[in-house]
């Protein structure tokens, strides 16, 4: 590695808002399977930072590393078949090498996590109520009429009505978006620094997603949590994050400010998520693909692993892997075309 | 009831409606719901769960009783009460479900799921039902070793390719595609898109598509049916119903599908609904939107609103449609980089700016 790109590497490691330090800060994060005797890896090298009540989007289709990463940084993946490198400094302290105890501690506590699913990841045998001062109880020494009264509380301010009625219902009597909101209520309630959200819309309405990301901008902007949110659907990330990350085969291909990186995305992978996008706009033409899928183990190359389907690939792009170059302002991306893309934008004139 | 323009269609639904008993109550999933598809033509169908789409869908596959009835083609119109269901009848209808696994028999292989439809018609020989299955499956983009695998051997995709190779093959005038592209990633969502143009092209199809998701619907769609608890409320022309919605729930609809814009490219003040749809066990008076709608009166909670013509060729279902001014979809896309292998030249461009 060349002194240039490891001075670019160290910037990008910094790229969270200048002068405040990140709360969540993931180095050189690598994860793999073993599976029949073989590692697969599933994220590699991946670094990012988190600012004080930063909200970031990683985008990327299934099987990207995405959520690997997430469950990665909440000690959420089984030892005896994952190995994890790497680092993720929450506030100092490296979540990756804590022990179980220590872990259980800081999950809830200081880390909040929200799934796709409510259904499965909220038990139905407890109601919402039990579950939410269960969390309580766990963190905090507080008395169980305290911890009623948080809990009714923490259902108000995520927008339950009849929040006193919502605490003794099951999850199954809950509507899905209601249930988004309850899981949401727990991983809030002992206020975490950072809230993990993981496709926490996917699988509601749009009318209640539109409802579900104003909720999560207004906890962000009421208590200062930096979030995490993950997504398939960069619409998203366009309407609530801060910065956003494009995942490939477990790498991060393209980070920087959302605006930045919608106005001048600058690495093939995010220009085919956002020309595959359909609209009105769209009627009548054929929608631009990524055609083919992600690399398997055993066809991964010393070259750049997007290589394979990229429509802009050069020679050169087959051999070498490009890392992630610097664009100004914290955009980066790991593409040799780079530049040239950028180029196409401005030159295009098209707007 | 107004019925949509019918004098071409192919498909023509006529005051649909859909019960089910639920507990000794009667749950109208569909209320009175017509429209016509020209041929050829594409109709699109929106609307969140539980606005009854797929069960009108499910009604005119003849899945489920309903009353009303459905016309396709040169056919008599056929009463929705009755169950269609022959195994011997050729059908003129077919359609595409969602989850692309669960609508496959898993002991079944590729080829012989494809060739399952034509089976069960009875009318071709063995040799002739799978040379027409395999060319199916290759007019999908399916390679032919794929054909003796079974489903779980396959992508989520293939799977689905895999459904409309078999909703196809025995050359029915109408798909349906009920959230056929909901399950899968953006770019492969594209793929499947693309595919379902080529083929109504090609075949001449003439599509019922629904789906949640306003995006893939204003891209597919020539004409637009919204439905909210059981009823249409907004029916027209996709691209004015779309830059000019006339029922508040259309406007709703649109202002929630986030668009991968870069802010100086977004739309103003979005409007956020406010709570979920009513039970349909137990609907408000009145228009059923009201408890959601920002423009509700009075008069909304006293007397339901029926689809009249407001100019431009839309239907809509709102007392004050001409009075309030809403805000529709964007007309401008952000240009994209044009992705081509040669440096800084201008050749054949693979991501237009659209």
């Amino acid at each position: 590695m060349s002194p240039a790109i490891d001075e670019t590497r160290r910037t990008i490691q910094a790229a969270a808002p200048a002068g405040t330090q990140p709360l969540l800060s993931v180095s050189g994060l690598t994860i793999s399977f073993r599976q029949r005797g073989q590692a697969l890896e599933a994220v590699r090298d991946v670094s990012f930072d988190i600012g004080p009540g930063e909200f970031v989007g990683v985008v990327g289709e299934s099987g990207s590393g995405k959520s690997v990463t997430a469950l990665a940084v909440m000690g959420l993946l089984d030892p005896r078949i994952t190995q994890v490198t790497g680092s993720a400094l929450l506030a100092g302290k490296d979540l990756l090498t804590l022990g179980a105890q220590e872990l259980r501690r800081t999950r809830g506590r200081d880390v909040g996590m929200v799934f796709q699913e409510p259904m499965t990841a909220l038990d139905p045998v407890f109601t919402v109520g039990h579950q939410l001062t269960e969390t309580l109880h766990a963190h905090e020494k507080i008395s169980r009429r305290a911890a009623r009264e948080r809990a009714v509380e923490m259902l108000a301010a995520v927008g339950i009505p009849d929040p006193k009625l919502r605490y003794s219902a099951y999850p199954h009597q809950l509507s899905g978006g209601l249930r988004q909101r309850a899981m949401i209520a727990i991983a809030l309630c002992c206020n975490p620094r950072l809230l993990i959200a993981d496709e926490p819309t996917t699988a509601v309405d749009v009318t209640i997603q539109a409802q579900l990301l104003e909720l999560l901008q207004t906890l962000r902007r009421e208590r200062g949590t930096s979030i995490l949110l993950i997504t398939h659907d960069i619409g998203v990330i366009a309407e609530s994050c801060d910065r956003m990350m494009t995942m490939y085969a477990g790498e991060i291909v393209e980070t920087g400010p959302v605006g930045d990186v919608l106005e001048n995305p600058a690495h093939p992978y995010t220009i085919g998520l956002l020309g595959a996008q359909p609209s009105l706009l769209t009627r009548g033409k054929p929608l631009t693909t990524v055609p083919g899928r992600l690399p398997r183990q055993e066809e991964r190359t010393s070259g750049c692993l997007f290589e394979p389907r990229c429509p802009a690939a050069l020679e050169r792009c087959a051999r070498d892997r490009q890392e992630l170059i610097e664009l100004g302002s914290a955009h980066t991306a790991r593409c040799w075309r780079t530049h040239d893309l950028i180029g196409h934008t401005t030159a295009g004139g098209a707007r | 009831m107004i019925a949509d323009d019918t004098a071409r269609a192919l498909l023509e639904i006529t005051d649909a409606v859909v019960e089910f008993p639920v507990g000794g109550r009667r749950l109208r999933a569909v209320d009175t719901v017509s429209l016509a598809v020209d041929r050829g033509q594409t109709f699109g169908l929106i609307g969140e769960s539980g606005s009854g789409k797929s069960t009108l869908a499910r009604a005119v596959m003849g899945l489920v009783r309903g009353e009303g009835t459905v016309r396709i083609g040169d056919q008599a119109a056929e009463s929705l009460a009755r169950p269609r269901r022959g195994h011997k009848r050729a059908r003129p209808a077919q359609m595409v479900v969602q989850d692309p696994h669960s609508a496959l028999d898993p002991r079944l292989t590729v080829a012989a799921s494809v060739a399952e439809p034509l089976r069960a018609r009875g009318t071709m020989s063995r040799r002739e039902r799978s040379q027409r299955s395999l060319a199916m499956l290759e007019r999908v983009g399916l390679p032919a070793q794929l054909a003796r695998r079974y489903p779980h051997q396959l992508s989520g995709g293939q799977k689905q390719r895999v459904n409309i190779a078999r909703a196809l093959v025995s050359d029915p005038e109408v798909l349906i595609c009920d959230e056929s592209v909901s399950a899968l990633d953006v770019a492969l969502q594209a793929e499947i898109l693309n595919l379902l143009t080529d083929l109504q092209r090609d075949f001449g199809l003439t599509m019922l598509f629904i789906s949640h998701d306003l995006a893939v619907i204003a891209h597919l769609a020539d004409r637009i049916g919204v439905m909210y608890l059981g009823h249409l409320v907004e029916l027209g022309d996709a691209a004015d119903l779309l830059t000019a919605p006339s029922h508040p729930y259309t406007e709703a609809l649109i202002a929630a599908r986030p668009e991968p814009l870069p802010g100086k490219a977004r739309p103003g003040k979005r409007v956020i609904l406010e709570g979920e749809m009513p039970s349909p066990l137990t609907p408000p008076s009145g228009c059923p939107f009201r408890t959601r709608c920002r423009y509700s009166r009075e008069k909304c909670a006293q007397e339901r609103p029926t689809l009249r013509s407001v100019g431009h060729g839309s239907l809509v279902a709102c007392h004050f449609a001409e009075e309030i001014h809403l805000q529709g979809a964007l007309r401008e896309r952000h240009p994209l980089p044009a992705l081509t292998s040669a440096p800084r030249s201008p050749g054949t461009t693979i991501g237009g700016t659209a």
